[in-house]
């Protein structure tokens, strides 16, 4: 079986420019979200208190409501999580209060009203712990792109490490735009999704990249932009089937793996599926835009060499 | 051509054995367990505790599948939870209150496995439930502390040596002593230098005032901190073995947080009150008049309480003061004889109270009283040589330094040296642990098998290969997180799957380059060789980027992101490893013998 039996080289490079605007209109969309509506940070990084509750029996949501506001907790929101036995419950963080001991105040408080109600998990973040997750949070998605960028730049060339850099922190802007465009919570196991697809997406830029510098050598008489769409085109029937079958795997998490795995794998899903897009047709049109030429592989030793003669 | 030399087949193979090995204990799940382990420093697990517990264990007609003595504790393991509960009572009863008798869960593999090493994995507090606290030590508020009571210090020691001052100040972080001549002064800051070394001491004149002007020294501050976290680790250690918890996990995170991770305990209120708790330390004095007579009850106003080595002693039931007023105690010696000693500092109240009771009080005993288990014990019951002013104590008498380094943590350990907080709670309930790995576990198979099916549709034999090779990815990545016990949470099972999905990359690339190969119109053998020589380079530079995200998440990340950098890490290893090695090897094996090849099957 074989999907991509190609004979001619698909000219990339010719649509580079309504690639790469394509791009740029999501990638103005994402940004747009982001700044209008922000992202909805879990208790992770804001602080507060969420609580998991299981009941024997289909949970009366307006109740939960009921017994919460009973004991002073106006702002909390409740609401069904994976099954109709299950409830979320989201405190904020609270000035001066102990965020420490409300869980029990919760659970005591719901059992009052059915005995049968069991406390599955409990998240307790301080503003203090909140904030340093953001820090380093930060932190780590600086390091992996200097990281990134550094490791190409010494492997390939400098125009190789921003064009990457570049095409892919864009795939994480865009992954940031869906989160804030639906409003899906952001919680740290996300930021681990975002910064693995980061690490990942890059090597669909390394492998079009190594194509490149291979064409540079062996085909001597053809057009960068033809050595380009001679990569992308070698080289896409393996980026479709990886992709394909790392999807299968997130795709087989985001409906097997639960709740607590459910945003992790649509993060890492909206992720593959641009990374595919914006190393083949971002990264490399910005390689051409950068313009790489073949004198950046092979150094014109005959200059070189006359400069010594006397 | 391609054929591996001897050794490097051997080298794969042994690789992969290793592996099996190590991932087995995985396999044979866990069985209920009892474990005990001595409450106290002083006692040790050894083979009489052993015995103690089989005799009692016998007499009950309860019959352990094993047990086994390790050097913290005794385990014994069961086939059920109804023996296990059981055992549990009876040790209880039979043992008494020097040894947690905790409920446990041990794996059930079999002893040659244990023997060297193979356990199962890890697992995090999400997978199997449990508490995990992050405590906030209040650094400010320990130094607060520590300044009052130099202040109050400073305030006895000038009105001992009669020297006259007209006030004592705390104001933040300094203390200012006001004196009324320039003569006083210079008499008090000699006095001062002598007894406290850790202030740093100014001279200041200030409106016709003469002002000495008191700061902690950065060392002083430095130590004040480190042995305030020592503190607590210490108090929070003896309390949590009060919750009869198998593994508790007590660590320093950072300069000034503590880690306590619980698993299986539910009932997180309790936890909350206990790690909460000050003050289990009073000291009163030993009623002399009357004998303790066994048998009998204690006469009216005293109490009987048990010294450390259990000769029983009455102690009147009037508290002197309670651990609260010691604001520090550390092991020393003493300076005129160079004795074992135990110096203590209490603060201004406490120091007050001491003193009276000291004068009234001479050549009498005091007993200091630890509380545990809502059950005293005596830990030092020193006589009274004469007054004590100035609230620093010195205890000594026929102790070793052993026994002194003990006494004063026992000492400090009956208070928190600083308030704490809980900055971060995680629960998970056991039900939602199980279910956590069912998820993990079936989405990983499931994938797997989707990837297994379509490899094998589209590159045949090679696509066969390919499975293979993932598969012994998954037996090395799973025997590798086993050997170094790494913490598995549910984000490291999805790092697991995900590494799995990533890891077919390295196979695509290879066929893809054979196919290629052979479509330029090389020898299938030809092929095969360019095609793995060919891939390797490609597929390490790809696998580098990933291996950055990897480490960032790891430095950066807490907790089970933690463990999902782990898992991303290793599973890059093993994945290089075994899509290049193991599936070459395996190719060789297929086809490596056959001279004159023209065709494979590779779709």
């Amino acid at each position: 079986m074989e999907f991509f039996r190609i004979k001619q080289d698909i000219p990339f490079m010719s649509y580079g420019r309504y690639t790469t605007s394509i791009s740029l209109v999501t990638f103005i969309i994402a940004v747009i979200f982001l700044v209008t509506r922000g992202l909805n940070f879990g208790v992770d990084f804001t602080g507060g208190t969420v609580l998991e509750m299981h009941y024997a029996q289909p949970a009366d949501l307006n109740k939960v409501r009921e017994q919460l506001n009973g004991i002073g907790l106006k702002d909390a929101q409740v609401q069904n999580f994976g099954s109709s036995h299950d409830v979320l419950i989201q405190v904020p963080l609270k000035q001066n209060t102990s965020g420490a001991k409300l869980s029990e105040q919760v659970r005591d408080a719901l059992q009052s009203q059915d005995a049968s109600v069991e406390m599955r998990r409990v998240e307790f973040v301080g503003p203090q712990v909140g904030k340093e997750l953001v820090d380093n949070g930060a932190m780590a998605l600086l390091l992996v792109s200097l990281g990134i960028v550094c490791y190409l730049w010494m492997r390939f060339e400098w125009k190789f490490g921003l064009a990457a850099i570049i095409a892919n922190l864009h795939d994480v802007v865009i992954i940031l735009g869906f989160f804030a465009a639906f409003q899906w919570e952001f919680s740290l196991s996300v930021l681990a999704a975002v910064l693995a697809v980061l690490g990942y997406s890059v090597n669909e830029s390394v492998v079009v990249f190594d194509r490149i510098r291979e064409n540079f050598r062996k085909l001597r008489k053809t057009e960068v932009a033809g050595i380009i769409d001679n990569a992308i085109t070698r080289t896409m029937s393996r980026t479709i089937i990886t992709h394909g079958c790392t999807q299968i795997m997130v795709t087989s998490m985001l409906f097997l793996g639960g709740e607590t795995l459910h945003y992790f794998a649509l993060a890492l899903t909206i992720g593959i599926l641009f990374s595919i897009y914006s190393s083949v047709l971002v990264a490399s049109p910005l390689l051409m835009i950068f313009g790489v030429s073949r004198e950046d592989f092979i150094k014109p030793e005959k200059t070189a060499a006359e400069e010594v003669l006397p | 051509m391609n054929q591996y030399p001897l050794w490097k087949n051997l080298l794969i193979l042994a690789a992969l054995v290793i592996g099996l090995v190590y991932t087995l204990p995985n396999f044979y799940g866990e069985s209920p367990a009892v474990q005990v382990s001595p409450l106290r420093s002083g006692v040790k697990a050894d083979s009489v505790l052993m015995g103690r517990v089989e005799d009692a264990l016998k007499a009950a007609s309860l019959n352990p599948d094993a047990i086994s003595l390790d050097a913290t504790s005794v385990k014994a393991r069961f086939a059920d939870t109804d023996s296990q509960i059981k055992a549990k009572d009876i040790l209880q009863t039979n043992l008494g209150e020097d040894y947690v008798v905790a409920l446990n869960l041990l794996p059930r593999s079999p002893q040659w496995l244990t023997s060297i090493n193979a356990l199962p994995m890890y697992l995090g507090l999400d997978l199997r439930g449990g508490v995990h606290f992050l405590l906030q030590i209040d650094m400010k508020g320990a130094l607060d502390k520590a300044l009052e009571a130099a202040a109050s210090d400073i305030r006895s020691t000038l009105r001992e040596q009669n020297i006259a001052y007209s006030g004592v100040n705390r104001e933040d972080k300094v203390v200012t002593v006001k004196f009324r001549d320039a003569e006083a002064r210079s008499k008090g800051e000699a006095e001062i230098k002598q007894h406290f070394n850790g202030l740093f001491l100014i001279d200041k004149d200030e409106g016709g005032e003469f002002l000495l002007v008191a700061t902690l020294k950065p060392e002083e501050e430095k130590r004040i901190q480190d042995s305030a976290v020592q503190q607590n680790l210490v108090t929070l250690r003896n309390r949590v073995n009060e919750l009869g918890v198998a593994e508790p996990v007590i660590q320093q995170q950072g300069a000034d947080r503590i880690v306590v991770q619980l698993p299986g305990v539910q009932d997180t209120a309790r936890a909350k009150d206990i790690l909460g708790r000050t003050a289990t330390l009073e000291v009163r004095l030993v009623d002399e008049e009357h004998h303790y007579v066994e048998g009998s009850p204690a006469p009216f106003g005293t109490e009987m309480f048990k010294e450390r080595d259990g000769t029983p002693l009455l102690v009147k039931k009037a508290v002197i003061f309670t651990g609260e007023r010691i604001s520090d105690a550390q092991p020393g010696f003493d300076n005129r004889d160079n004795e074992p000693a135990v110096h203590i500092n209490l603060d201004g109240i406490g120091a007050r109270k001491f003193k009276d009771a000291t004068r009234e009080n001479v050549g009498k005993r005091m007993a200091i009283i630890l509380f545990e288990k809502g059950k005293g014990e005596i830990v030092t019951a020193p006589v009274i040589r004469e007054e004590i002013g100035g609230g620093r104590v010195q205890i000594t008498g026929s102790m070793s330094t052993e026994e002194t380094r003990n006494t004063a943590l026992l000492l400090r350990a009956g208070a928190l040296a600083a308030p704490m907080e809980i900055v971060e709670e995680r629960t998970v309930g056991p039900s939602l642990g199980a279910d956590n790995i069912t998820r993990g576990f079936h989405s990983t198979q499931i994938g797997f098998t989707a990837i297994a099916i379509f490899m094998i549709a589209y590159y045949l034999m090679f696509g066969g290969v390919s499975v293979l090779a993932l598969g012994a990815n998954l037996l090395l990545l799973v025997a590798l997180l086993s050997m170094l016990q790494a913490t598995l949470t549910l984000p490291g099972m999805a790092g697991i799957a995900l590494t799995l999905g990533m890891a077919i990359d390295a196979n695509v690339l290879i066929n893809e380059r054979i196919r290629e190969e052979l479509r330029n119109g090389n020898t299938p053998q030809a092929s095969i060789h360019a095609g793995y020589e060919q891939a390797f380079g490609t597929i390490f530079d790809s696998n580098i980027t990933t291996l950055i995200a990897g480490i960032a998440l790891f430095m950066f990340g807490s907790g089970p992101i933690r463990g999902f950098a782990v898992v991303l890490c290793l599973g890059i290893l093993t994945s290089m490893f075994s899509a290049v090695l193991v599936s070459r090897a395996l190719v060789n094996l297929i086809y490596g013998h056959k001279p004159r090849l023209t065709k494979v099957a590779i779709g």
